[in-house]
C-alpha cells in the first residue's frame, strides 16, 4: 500500500462518516455539519486526483454556499429543530424503495464497468486547458453558455421574488 | 561575491545551508524536505499569531492618537506590552460554557475560526520563491478557505444557544456573503491582467502595481476586505447597542481570545493579500532583484501601510447602518465591479506588437477607462443624492422602515 492509497482510505472514511452522520443524526443542525464534513472529504479526493481547481470550487460552492444555505434554511424554519418532530414519516416505504433502487443501479454500474486507468500525469497547464475547452466552439462552449443563462434567469427570478410589490 | 551574495540572498542561502547541514547528518532527502516543510509551516503559523501581538498595540496606539488621547501607557514601554498582559489575563480566566449550549459545537467554533485564517498564509508570497506553497489556483484558494470562516461563525452562534449571538451570526453571514461577490469580481479582473491565479505569478506580472492600473478594483477590494474582516465601518456585529457583543458573546477566556486572534490574523492576511494583488507584493523599484533579503520586509511594510489605512478608516468614519451596508454591496459595488471586469476583459484584448510595451499600453488604457468610469459613477451618485435630498424627509424614513 502506498501513500496515496492510505490518503484515499482516510478521505473515504471522512466522507463516509460525514454521510452516515447526515442520515442518522437527530439534530438537524449537526446533520448539516456532517454534510459539510462529507463535502470536505470529497474536496480531498479532488486534491488527491491533482484537480486543485475542482477542489477549490467544491469548497467554495458546496461548503461556502450550499451548506450555509441549508443551515440557514434549518435555522429559519420553525419547529424543524424541535424534538417532537419525528425523523420518519408515513412515506418511509417509498423512500426505502427509491434508496434500494438507486443503490442497485450504482452497485450494478460499479461491478459491470471496467474502469479505464491512465499512466499519464496531469499536465502543469491543466487549468488553462480547462478554460480554453470551456470557451472553444469545439469544446463545451454551448453547455457553458446555457449554464450562464440559467444562472442569469435564477438571478432575475430572485430579484423579482424579493422585490416589494 | 561570496559574502555579499550570501547577505543579499540571505533567505534562500539560509535554506540551502540548513538543508546542507541536515544532509551532512546523514538524513535522506525526503526527511530533509519533511523537516524543512514542518519548519516552514511553523514559521508561517507562529508569525500569523504573532501578528496579534504586533497589531493590537499598533491599533490601540494609532486610534488613541487620532482621538487625541494617550491610549494604553501602563505596561512598559509606552504600553506596548499591553497585548502580553491581556494574553496572560485571558489565560487565567474561567472557562464558562452555558448550561444549554451545544457543548461539542461550542468547543469546535473557536478552533474552526482560527484554522482558515492561518491556512491563507500558505499561499502568500514573501519574496521570489519565498512562499509556503505556490499553488496554481492560489487566489481561488484564498477565497475558498474564507468559506470555512463563514461556517465557524454560524457554529459559534448556534453552539452558544443565545439569541443575540444567532442574530449577530445572521448579520455577519449576510455581510460576508454579500461582500464576497464584488471581492471575487475584482480578483477576476486582476487574474485577467496577470493571466495567472498563482499569487507569486500575480506579483511577477505587476510591472506597474495594479492599484495604479485599476484603481476601481483596488478600492472595491479594500472596502470588501474591511467588510470581510469585520473592521469598522463595517463592524456591525460588534454594534453594542444592537448586538451586545456579536456571535462570540457567550465565549470567555481563551476561547474568546481565539476569536480575537482570528480577527487580527485575518486582518493581517487581508493586508498582505491587498499588497500582493494591488501594491506589487515584494516588488519595490527593482530592490527585490538586487537584494532579495529585503523582500519580506517590503511585503511587511506594505501590509503595515494597508493596516494603518484600515485603522485610519476606523478612527475617522462613522459606522454604517446595516441595510445601507448590504445595499451598498449589492446595488453599488457589484455593478461597479462588473463594469470594471468588462473593461479589463476588453483592455487585455488590445493588440500590442511589442510585448515589452504591453503592460504600459494596456495599463494606461485601463487607468483612463477606470477614471472615466469613476467620473460617470460620481455623476450618477450626485444626481441620486440630489433626488434624495429633494424628496420629502418623511417618505425617506418610511421607505427605510419597510
Amino acid at each position: 500500500m502506498n501513500l496515496s492509497q492510505l490518503v484515499f482510505i482516510i478521505l473515504s472514511a471522512v466522507a463516509l462518516i460525514g454521510a452516515v452522520g447526515v442520515v442518522t443524526n437527530r439534530n438537524l443542525f449537526r446533520a448539516a455539519l456532517f454534510l459539510v464534513l462529507s463535502f470536505v472529504g470529497v474536496a480531498g479526493f479532488y486534491i488527491l486526483l491533482e484537480a486543485e481547481i475542482l477542489a477549490m470550487v467544491q469548497l467554495l460552492v458546496y461548503v461556502g454556499a450550499i451548506a450555509i444555505l441549508i443551515i440557514f434554511a434549518i435555522m429559519l424554519s420553525r419547529q424543524l429543530m424541535s424534538p417532537e418532530y419525528k425523523a420518519r414519516n408515513e412515506q418511509w416505504l417509498w423512500g426505502l424503495v427509491a434508496a434500494v433502487a438507486l443503490f442497485a443501479v450504482l452497485a450494478y454500474i460499479l461491478l459491470k464497468v471496467t474502469w479505464p486507468t491512465s499512466e499519464s500525469t496531469v499536465p502543469p497547464d491543466a487549468i488553462i486547458r480547462l478554460g480554453l475547452s470551456l470557451i472553444s466552439p469545439k469544446g463545451f462552449v454551448l453547455p457553458f453558455e446555457v449554464a450562464s443563462v440559467l444562472l442569469l434567469v435564477a438571478l432575475v427570478g430572485a430579484v423579482i421574488i424579493a422585490r416589494e410589490k | 561575491m561570496g559574502f555579499w551574495h550570501f547577505i543579499l540572498n540571505f533567505w534562500t542561502e539560509l535554506g540551502n545551508w540548513a538543508g546542507g547541514v541536515m544532509t551532512g547528518w546523514g538524513l535522506p532527502p525526503w526527511a530533509v524536505n519533511l523537516i524543512a516543510d514542518i519548519v516552514g509551516v511553523l514559521i508561517l503559523v507562529v508569525f500569523g499569531i504573532m501578528a496579534v501581538l504586533i497589531f493590537t498595540p499598533m491599533e490601540r496606539k494609532v486610534i488613541a492618537r487620532m482621538q487625541d488621547r494617550p491610549g494604553p501607557n501602563r505596561v512598559w514601554p509606552y504600553g506596548l506590552l499591553q497585548a502580553l498582559a491581556d494574553a496572560i489575563k485571558m489565560l487565567t480566566k474561567e472557562d464558562v460554557i452555558p448550561r444549554y449550549a451545544d457543548r461539542a459545537l461550542h468547543m469546535l467554533a473557536p478552533i474552526l475560526v482560527v484554522i482558515p485564517a492561518l491556512l491563507v498564509y500558505a499561499v502568500l508570497p514573501w519574496g521570489p520563491k519565498l512562499i509556503g506553497q505556490d499553488l496554481n489556483v492560489g487566489v481561488l484558494y484564498i477565497v475558498a478557505v474564507g468559506a470555512i470562516h463563514v461556517l465557524a461563525v454560524v457554529i459559534a452562534a448556534w453552539g452558544s444557544n443565545n439569541k443575540y449571538a444567532l442574530l449577530s451570526a445572521y448579520r455577519t453571514v449576510n455581510q460576508l456573503l454579500a461582500y464576497e461577490v464584488p471581492m471575487v469580481l475584482c480578483i477576476l479582473a486582476v487574474v485577467l491582467f496577470a493571466k495567472t491565479m498563482s499569487t507569486q505569478g500575480i506579483v511577477e506580472a505587476q510591472t506597474i502595481p495594479y492599484f495604479v492600473v485599476m484603481p476601481i478594483a483596488g478600492l472595491i477590494f479594500l472596502i470588501c476586505a474591511l467588510a470581510e474582516t469585520n473592521r469598522s465601518p463595517a463592524d456591525l456585529l460588534e454594534a453594542d447597542s444592537e448586538m451586545v457583543a456579536g456571535y462570540m458573546i457567550e465565549y470567555a477566556g481563551m476561547k474568546f481570545a481565539m476569536f480575537f486572534i482570528a480577527e487580527y490574523v485575518n486582518m493581517f492576511a487581508a493586508a498582505i493579500v491587498i499588497s500582493t494583488l494591488f501594491l506589487g507584493g515584494y516588488k519595490f523599484f527593482g530592490l527585490e532583484k538586487v537584494a532579495p533579503v529585503f523582500a519580506p520586509m517590503i511585503v511587511f511594510a506594505k501590509a503595515v501601510f494597508v493596516i494603518f489605512c484600515m485603522l485610519w478608516f476606523r478612527g475617522t468614519w462613522p459606522r454604517i447602518r446595516f441595510d445601507q451596508l448590504i445595499g451598498f454591496a449589492w446595488k453599488f459595488l457589484v455593478p461597479l465591479s462588473l463594469v470594471n471586469l468588462m473593461l479589463a476583459a476588453l483592455v487585455i484584448k488590445i493588440p500590442v506588437t511589442d510585448p515589452k510595451w504591453a503592460p504600459w499600453i494596456q495599463g494606461g488604457v485601463m487607468l483612463l477607462g477606470s477614471l472615466v468610469v469613476l467620473a460617470v459613477t460620481a455623476l450618477i451618485l450626485n444626481r441620486a443624492a440630489r433626488k434624495a435630498k429633494d424628496a420629502p424627509a418623511l417618505k425617506q424614513i418610511v421607505t427605510v422602515e419597510r
